[in-house]
C-alpha cells in the first residue's frame, strides 16, 4: 500500500490525543497515582485537544473531494470510517465538559462532569479501536485483517498518551514514579504486541494468484499486465520496500519507539535533575518510532490486486 | 434480477476492444468521463473500467496463454459498498448493479481498498471514484434496439467471449452457460460472491500432425519462386 503521509500523522497523533485525555481523566476520576493539581489536569487535557484536532484535521488531507467531506457521517450501519468520524465527534461535547469542569472545580470535579468524563473515556477508546477496525475490516489485506491491529492502535494511543502525560507531571515537578509505571507497562505491552503482529505477518498465507485467476491445478505466470505506464492501481498498491530496508526500518521502530523512550524514563525517574528534558525526549523518540511503525504498517500490506498484477501470494 | 458478465476465456484473444469500446462508451455516460492523463506524453494513464491482462498456465509445452479481462464483478456481498462511509457507493436492490454516485463521494479510496479485483479507479481530476457501471444507461435504453441493450464491452467484442444477462433466471443465456461449462467466480474464498463468471477453456483433444503428408518436389519449388518474387 502506498503510505499516504496525512493518514499516517493523523493515526499517530490522534491516537495519542485519545491517550491522552483518557489516561489523564482515568487518573483523576478514580485517583490513582499521585494527586494532581488544577494546573497540571488542565495542561494535559488541552494538550490531548490539541492533538486530537491537529489530527483530525490531517486526515482530510488524503482526500481527493473534501467538500464531500460532511457526508462522511452516513453510514454509521456500516463503516468503521463513518463510525470512527461520528464517535470522534461525539467525543467533544463530553470531552469539553469534562474539561469545563476540571476549570470550575480542579482536581474534585462535582458528580455531573465526572459522569461526563467518563462518558469522554469510553468515546475515546471506541473512536480509537474504530480507527483500528477500518483497516482490520478488509478482507483484501491479510496483513491488516486481524485483531492484533485495533488491540495494536489502542496500545500504541495509550502509550503514547502516558509518555506526554509523563512529561507534563515532570514539567510540573510531580511525583513521576507511579506514571514511569504505567508508561514503562505500556511500552513493553505494546512492543511485545508489534513483536508478535510483525512474526505474524512474516508467514504467507491467504489467497494466491491461482485461486486469483481460478487456475488452481496449474502455475500461473504473468505475461502482460495489459497498460503501458502505471495506473491508480499500481500505485496505490503496487508499493514495495526492499527487504534490507524492511529490517532496518523494524529495528527502528523498536529501538526509536519502544527501548530508547524506556530508558530515558528510567533515567529520569531516577535521576535527581533534568528529568523534563528526558521525558521530552522521550516522547519524541517514541513519536518518531510509531511515525516509522506506521508508515510500515501501509508500506508492508499487500492488496490482493497484486496477484493479478504478477505476484504469486499475498 | 442478478445482472451480470460472462466471460468465456477459451475464446478470448486479448485484443482489448472490450476496454477501448467501454472508454470509448462510458466517457460520455453516467460517471464519465473516463479522465486521461499526459494522454501525449512519455507515459500516458487513466481510468479505465475493463483492464485485460495476460498470464501462462501450466508449464512449456504444456502451457497455454490466457487472457483475461476483468472489471466490476457487481459482488452479491460487496464490501466496497458497506465501507463507504458517505453512502456514494451503492448496490441496486432490483438488478444488482453496483454504482458509485458522483455528487456523493468525497474521493477517501476506502472502497477502492475493499475491492479485491480492482475494479475500482480514482478520477484524479475530479476527486471522485469511478468504476464499471454495466452501462446502465444503455441497457435500460429502449430508444435502442433491443439487441443493442447490452454493455458495449459485449457487444463489441469480436470473438463472442462475452455475454450479459440475468444470473437469477435459469433459462437466460448466461446461467445457462456457467451451468453447462462450470462457470468459475474468482477468488472465492474472499466471500464477496461476485457475479460475473469466468468460463475456464474447454479441454480439447490434441490434433494429431504425424500423418499430415510431407510437401511434394513441386510444391517446395513453388513456394520457393514464391518466395522469391515477393522479394
Ligand atoms: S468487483 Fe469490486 S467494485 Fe465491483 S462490486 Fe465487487 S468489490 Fe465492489
Ligand atoms: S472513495 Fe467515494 S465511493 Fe469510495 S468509499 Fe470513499 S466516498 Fe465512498
Amino acid at each position: 500500500m502506498h503510505p499516504a503521509l496525512s493518514v499516517i500523522f493523523f493515526t499517530v497523533v490522534s491516537g495519542a490525543g485519545f491517550g491522552l485525555y483518557s489516561l489523564t481523566a482515568i487518573l483523576q476520576l478514580f485517583r490513582l497515582g499521585p494527586a494532581m493539581d488544577r494546573s497540571e489536569l488542565l495542561s494535559a487535557l488541552i494538550t490531548a485537544f490539541v492533538l486530537i484536532v491537529a489530527g483530525l484535521i490531517s486526515s482530510t488531507g488524503h482526500l481527493a473531494n473534501p467538500k464531500n467531506a460532511w457526508r462522511s457521517f452516513m453510514r454509521v450501519k456500516t463503516s468503521w470510517l463513518s463510525r470512527e468520524a461520528v464517535l470522534a465527534v461525539i467525543f467533544f461535547p463530553f470531552a469539553l465538559l469534562y474539561l469545563l469542569g476540571v476549570y470550575l472545580y480542579g482536581a474534585h470535579v462535582p458528580v455531573f462532569f465526572g459522569l461526563m468524563g467518563v462518558i469522554a473515556i469510553v468515546l475515546g477508546f471506541m473512536t480509537v479501536f474504530a480507527t483500528g477496525m477500518i483497516y482490520a475490516c478488509l478482507k483484501t489485506m491479510r496483513q491488516w485483517n486481524t485483531p492484533l491491529v485495533p488491540a495494536n492502535y489502542l496500545l500504541m494511543g495509550l502509550t503514547l498518551g502516558a509518555l506526554f502525560h509523563l512529561a507534563i507531571e515532570a514539567y510540573y515537578g510531580a511525583n513521576l514514579q507511579f506514571i514511569i509505571g504505567v508508561a514503562g507497562t505500556a511500552l513493553v505491552m505494546t512492543g511485545v504486541m508489534k513483536g508478535i503482529y510483525y512474526f505474524w505477518i512474516a508467514k504467507t498465507s491467504g489467497p494466491s494468484i491461482n485461486t486469483a485467476t481460478t487456475f488452481t491445478r496449474a502455475t500461473v505466470r504473468l505475461l502482460d499486465v495489459g497498460h503501458t505506464a502505471g495506473t491508480f492501481l499500481t500505485e496505490e498498491f503496487g508499493y514495495r520496500v526492499e527487504p534490507g530496508r524492511l529490517k532496518l526500518l523494524k529495528t527502528a521502530v523498536f529501538a526509536l519507539g519502544f527501548i530508547l523512550p524506556l530508558i530515558l524514563i528510567v533515567v529520569a525517574g531516577a535521576a535527581d535533575g533534568g528529568a523534563f528534558a528526558l521525558t521530552v525526549f522521550a516522547v519524541l523518540s517514541s513519536l518518531a518510532g510509531k511515525g516509522v511503525e506506521r508508515w510500515l504498517f501501509f508500506a508492508e500490506a499487500r492488496h490482493v490486486v497484486n496477484l493479478y498484477h504478477g505476484a504469486q501470494h499475498t | 434480477m442478478r445482472l451480470g458478465l460472462v466471460i468465456d476465456l477459451d475464446t478470448c484473444v486479448g485484443c482489448h476492444a472490450c476496454a477501448v469500446a467501454c472508454k470509448q462508451w462510458n466517457t460520455s455516460g453516467t460517471t464519465g468521463p473516463l479522465t486521461d492523463y499526459r494522454p501525449y506524453g512519455a507515459d500516458p494513464s487513466g481510468v479505465w473500467f475493463n483492464r485485460i491482462r495476460h498470464y501462462e498456465v501450466g508449464d512449456y509445452p504444456n502451457s497455454k496463454t490466457i487472457n483475461f479481462p476483468m472489471s466490476c464483478m457487481h459482488c452479491e456481498d460487496a464490501d466496497c459498498v458497506t465501507v463507504c462511509p458517505t453512502g456514494a457507493s451503492y448496490k441496486r436492490k432490483e438488478d444488482g448493479v453496483v454504482l458509485v454516485d458522483q455528487t456523493k463521494c468525497m474521493g477517501c479510496n476506502y472502497c477502492s481498498w475493499a475491492c479485491p479485483y480492482g475494479a475500482r479507479e480514482l478520477d484524479r481530476e475530479s476527486g471522485t471514484m469511478k468504476k464499471c457501471t454495466l452501462c446502465i444507461d444503455r441497457i435500460y435504453d429502449e430508444t435502442l434496439a433491443e439487441i443493442d441493450r447490452q454493455p458495449a464491452c459485449v457487444i463489441t467484442c469480436p470473438a463472442h467471449a462475452r455475454f450479459f444477462g440475468d444470473f437469477d433466471d435459469p433459462d437466460s443465456e448466461v446461467s445457462r452457460l456457467v451451468r453447462e461449462r462450470d462457470g468459475m467466480q474468482l477468488m472465492p474464498e474472499l466471500g464477496y460472491n461476485p457475479t460475473n463468471r469466468y468460463l475456464p477453456p474447454r479441454i480439447n483433444t490434441p490434433i494429431p500432425t504425424e500423418d499430415v503428408r510431407r510437401d511434394s518436389l513441386v510444391g517446395k519449388v513453388k513456394e520457393w519462386v514464391n518466395k522469391a518474387v515477393a522479394r
